[in-house]
């Protein structure tokens, strides 16, 4: 089968490879450039654990196939940081409120949630539960994830006043 | 909270951040999949397409020629290579049908695999499956268990006669004299719905040959690597001391990833045979065929009662669905677990049950989270509610007139083997029924049925058995395995201490709460203390993690290792301040002279001080040198110096040997019975039948808590998967036996706006069978769950006259109940519980 060239920025770092066509691009991140943080849960482009942004937007990434992203920057769990190069808020939000058990849908949901925090920065309950109905947990029931998001936003919402009085 | 048994340390009962989290939060996680050592090989597996068929002619030379194909293995290549997979649960007079890793005369599921290829990349084996081509005589598909166990029904397996691979019965009192005297008797057929597992990571094994040393590695998701080797190493006659299994990180499990799969055996075949790396990995809609699913019971009951509440007997004649094989503790699930526990919370005197074990055209069914006990929980808990509507008595006031008292433990049920050891259930209802306001709530019921809104309350108490064990009653029992867990406990020269255990954490935490035994226990801080499981080649035994047994079984293990770590290093810290050892005490990382200033003791360190300068003349006096001294100022010596004594220092208290390094295999003598109450208040929408939570309340009691903040999790993750089974989920399949449920698409999982917030809160009753007063709780959830919801929305339902409706109650089945009773008669308001 064909092979192309596509150039990838993942986390900062710009990766030439070659692919055949069909490859996904989880698949292609995984095998073809050793980046193993998005999972794959399902085949069908249900579950979420797979997702990343690519070029800021959280798109699963079994539902892509790795030449369609040629071009594109790519952020996985391990590419978020927060101040100062530590963990990102809804990292430590997670670990705080006990929002993770075996850790497979974690870096997907956290993406997700990321996502969500970008456009809806003061989200109610019902509204982070809403969002994150594209991602499947099947350990924490939920609840502590919620609590994640939601104490992530107040982290996050405090951080930005902050930097307002900076200014 | 207050903590009765082992907390007297600083961790024990603290909601301690989890240390496994770091990893997966910066992608740092391991899960099989995500090892490939230089060369791996993919494996893929062509299962068949059909529920019941003779096999005619396998072909599969095109697909051996495709570019990137490294080998093709058919089942019947393999069968006289490869010995078939033994169940680990054996009942008397059961019948055991061959399960073959690769089918090879005939197939007996969708999805009963046929064939593997191995190819240099996962695209190309998928590829390869097409080309091999499968001659299939069909043959009639059995697909429910009380369809197969039919006269006449098509057969599975010839030494199976009747696809009933066993009778179960469970018997005590007379139950039909208990029937005759009672005032009222109900009865119910329950449907407790197939349901699949559904781990997040699907299992995946990748399995190494090195031919230099001839051994074996194995990666795969499991939570029993001890046994997947030793039940590797029988199949494929491989020495066991030479194969090493080792579980990464575990995405989930609940119970499906415990037993041996075919896969597990083939790839260990493979890289064998080929001497290269072989991994395989589960798709979704694969994992949906080839993955254990759980439940799936059809149960008939009967219950006798007095008018006054009092349940005088139960009966129950159930048909277990086991799937086209035994798996693991397949037989095991609804033979123990299950009829021995169907009283559940009461006390009945009069028990009769019998169950069928049934094999059928399906995947294999074997333990799902609780495995045996949601089955008989829900059982008795519906039963308990149509005793209540049938007598026109509150259902909490039917629980409480027939709980076990508090002092009746240890209480044995009159059809069980294993005494409950603990209980105390009344305040723990009451403390539920308080958080959810239950008074008011029946008050509101009754004033929003005026308005033609229906809220249901359903409550479910529940008992189950974890910490199985001891072993002789599990071996006696028909289970081969142990009920002992393994626990070792290394100290190092600098006083840091590494805990190997013999269970498997998918997703509970074990790193975290069995630090906080260790260090509690060690009088350390959590960060000296680093906890090791999930590799045979660094823990030398193990039976796993199930049944809510780490904590129970593998923490107590613990803790009596490192109280003999402990002994042995006051010996060896009294040696060094020249005390007796009984002088000496432990605190917190230093050990001192206690209090014990007696005439006997002085004599005793006058002693042992004579002994050392004796000692220590002749050594000068040989090489000029002085003995080291231990840093003994001001009576007391620190932990990491005893540590160091321990292993570098020539005097040693005599008949000691060097080291710090203790193990043991804790045998629990007793299994320990955690229970609870849950109540779920919902409101149905006659329109729509949909089906919304207004509360979620979740009180269970499991003994003193190690982990509040991990227990809570636990307790969530299991709710969670307890309402899918009440309201969503559920394995269908089509007359043809092919699968109707085989993804996302169209399985229903529940997703995070399905489900509601939860109440969680604690009673504390120690267990009296460990030393640590714990019971398991990771099971709780799934258990109660589906007959609090179920009961809530019957409840609701009940001006309708609507008595029972099957899990999964879905909106639809909600809508058309009301439909049906509708077109009957108008509802007559204020009627129900």
């Amino acid at each position: 089968m064909n092979s192309h060239e596509i150039s990838l920025t993942v986390n900062g770092k710009t990766r030439r490879s070659e692919v055949e066509p069909r490859v996904l691009l989880v698949h292609h991140l995984r095998d073809g450039l050793g980046v193993t943080s998005p999972h794959v849960g399902c085949d069908t482009g249900q579950c979420g654990a797979c997702t990343v942004l690519i070029d800021g937007r959280a798109v699963k990434s079994c539902t892509v196939f790795a030449v369609q992203a040629d071009g594109s920057e790519i952020v996985t769990v391990d590419g978020l940081t927060g101040e100062n190069g530590g963990l990102h808020p809804l990292q430590k939000s997670f670990k705080e409120k006990h929002g993770l058990q075996c850790g497979y849908c974690t870096p997907g949901m956290i993406l997700s949630a990321h996502d969500l925090l970008e456009k809806t920065p003061d989200p109610s309950e019902e509204e982070i539960r809403s969002h994150l109905k594209g991602n499947f947990c099947r350990c924490t029931g939920y609840q502590n994830i919620v609590e994640a998001v939601r104490h992530a936003a107040e982290e996050l919402s405090e951080r930005d006043a902050a930097m307002e009085v900076a200014r | 909270m207050t903590q009765t048994h082992g907390g007297t340390g600083r961790y024990f009962g603290q909601e301690v951040k989890r240390r496994e989290d770091l990893r997966h939060l910066t992608g740092r996680g391991r899960f099989t999949d995500d090892l490939s050592p230089a060369g791996t090989l993919h494996a893929a597996v062509l299962r068949s397409p059909h529920a019941h068929a003779r096999i005619g002619s396998v072909e599969a030379e095109a697909a051996r020629k495709m570019p990137g194909v490294v080998a093709v293995f058919t089942g019947a290549d393999l069968k006289d290579r490869v010995a078939p997979l033994p169940p680990s649960w054996l009942l008397p007079g059961m019948s055991v049908p061959e399960h073959p890793a690769l089918a090879y005369e005939t197939v007996r599921f969708v999805g009963d695999g046929v064939a593997v290829v191995v190819a240099e990349n996962r695209y190309a084996a998928r590829d390869a499956l097409d080309l091999i081509q499968v001659g299939y005589e069909p043959l009639p598909a059995v697909l429910g268990a009380e369809e197969a166990a039919k006269p006449g029904a098509s057969e599975l397996h010839k030494n199976v006669p009747g696809n009933v691979a066993f009778v179960f019965p469970a018997r005590g009192g007379n139950y039909k004299r208990a029937a005759k005297k009672a005032d009222v008797l109900v009865r119910q057929r329950l449907v407790n719905q197939r349901v699949v597992p559904n781990a997040l990571e699907t299992r995946t094994v990748l399995a190494e040959y090195d031919p230099g040393t001839e051994h074996l590695t194995v990666h795969t998701s499991t939570q029993g690597p001890h046994n997947i080797k030793r039940l590797t190493a029988g199949i494929l006659r491989f020495p066991e001391h030479r194969l090493r299994v080792v579980a990464p990180d575990v995405g989930g499990g609940f119970g499906s990833k415990l037993h041996l799969y075919p896969e597990e055996v083939l790839c260990a075949f493979l890289a064998r045979e080929l001497e290269r790396p072989v991994k395989w990995t589960e798709s979704r809609s694969e994992s949906f065929l080839a993955t254990n699913h759980g439940r799936d019971h059809v149960q008939n009951v009967e219950v006798a009662a007095n008018r006054d509440g009092t349940i005088t007997g139960v009966k129950a004649t159930v048909y277990a669905n086991l799937g086209a094989y035994l798996s693991g503790m397949g037989p095991g699930v609804p033979s123990v677990n299950f009829a021995m526990m169907v009283s559940g919370t009461y006390r009945i005197s009069n028990i009769d049950v019998k169950v069928y074990g049934v094999l059928t055209n399906t995947p294999r069914v074997d333990t799902y989270r609780g495995a045996g006990r949601p089955e008989a929980t829900y059982l008795i808990e519906r039963a308990v509610d149509l005793v209540a509507r049938k007598l026109v008595m509150d259902p909490a006031e039917v629980r409480r007139k027939n709980f076990i008292p508090k002092d009746a433990f240890p209480y044995k049920a009159p059809n069980s083997a294993f005494a409950y050891d603990s209980g105390d259930y009344g305040p723990n209802l009451e403390k539920a029924l308080e958080m959810v306001g239950y008074a008011d709530l029946r008050q509101r019921q009754q004033e929003l049925r005026q308005e033609g809104r229906y809220l249901g309350i359903g409550i479910a108490s529940y008992t189950e058995f974890t910490g199985i064990g001891p072993g002789w009653v599990l071996n006696m029992a028909g289970f081969e395995y142990g009920g002992w867990e393994y626990a070792r406990v290394v100290v190092h020269p600098t006083g840091a201490v590494t805990i190997y255990t013999g269970s498997a954490d998918h997703g509970q935490g074990h790193a975290t709460s069995y630090a906080q035994i260790a260090a509690d226990a060690l009088g350390l801080s959590m960060e000296d203390v680093e906890v090791v499981e999930g590799d045979t080649a660094r823990v030398q035994f193990g039976n796993g993690t199930f049944n809510s047994r780490s904590m129970p079984v593998g923490g107590v293990a613990i803790k009596i290792c490192c109280d003999k770590i402990v002994a042995k290093a006051r010996r060896i810290a009294a040696h060094a301040l020249n005390a007796r050892k009984a002088d000496v005490v432990y605190d917190e990382g230093e050990f001192r002279m206690g209090d014990a200033s007696g005439a006997l003791g002085k004599a005793a360190r006058t002693a042992l001080k004579t002994r050392r300068t004796i000692v220590g003349t002749a050594v000068r006096a040989v090489s000029g040198l002085d003995l080291p001294r231990a840093e003994t100022s001001g009576g007391a010596v620190s932990w990491a110096e005893v540590a160091r004594l321990a292993h570098f220092v020539s005097d040693y208290p005599s008949g000691l040997e060097p080291g710090l390094d203790e193990k043991t295999f804790y045998q629990p003598r007793g299994m320990t019975f955690p229970f609870g109450t849950y109540v779920a208040v919902v409101e149905v929408d006659a329109g729509t039948g949909g089906i919304s939570f207004e509360r979620f309340v979740a009180v269970d009691d499991c003994g003193p808590v190690i982990n509040p903040l991990l227990a809570r999790g636990q307790v969530h993750g299991g709710i969670a998967q307890g309402i899918g089974q009440a309201l969503l989920e559920g394995a269908e399949y089509d007359e043809a036996g092919r699968p109707v449920t085989d993804s996302f698409w169209n399985y229903a999982m529940p997703r995070a706006g399905h489900l509601p917030r939860f109440e969680t809160a604690h009673t504390v009753t120690p267990s009296p069978v460990n030393p640590l007063g714990v019971k398991g709780i990771g099971e709780a959830g799934t258990i109660a769950a589906p007959p609090a919801v179920v009961n809530a929305v019957v409840d609701a339902l009940s001006p309708f006259g609507v008595t029972h409706l099957d899990m999964p109650v879905t909106p639809e089945k909600v809508w058309r109940a009301i439909k049906d009773a509708r077109r009957e008669e108008a509802p007559k308001n204020g009627g129900g519980a």
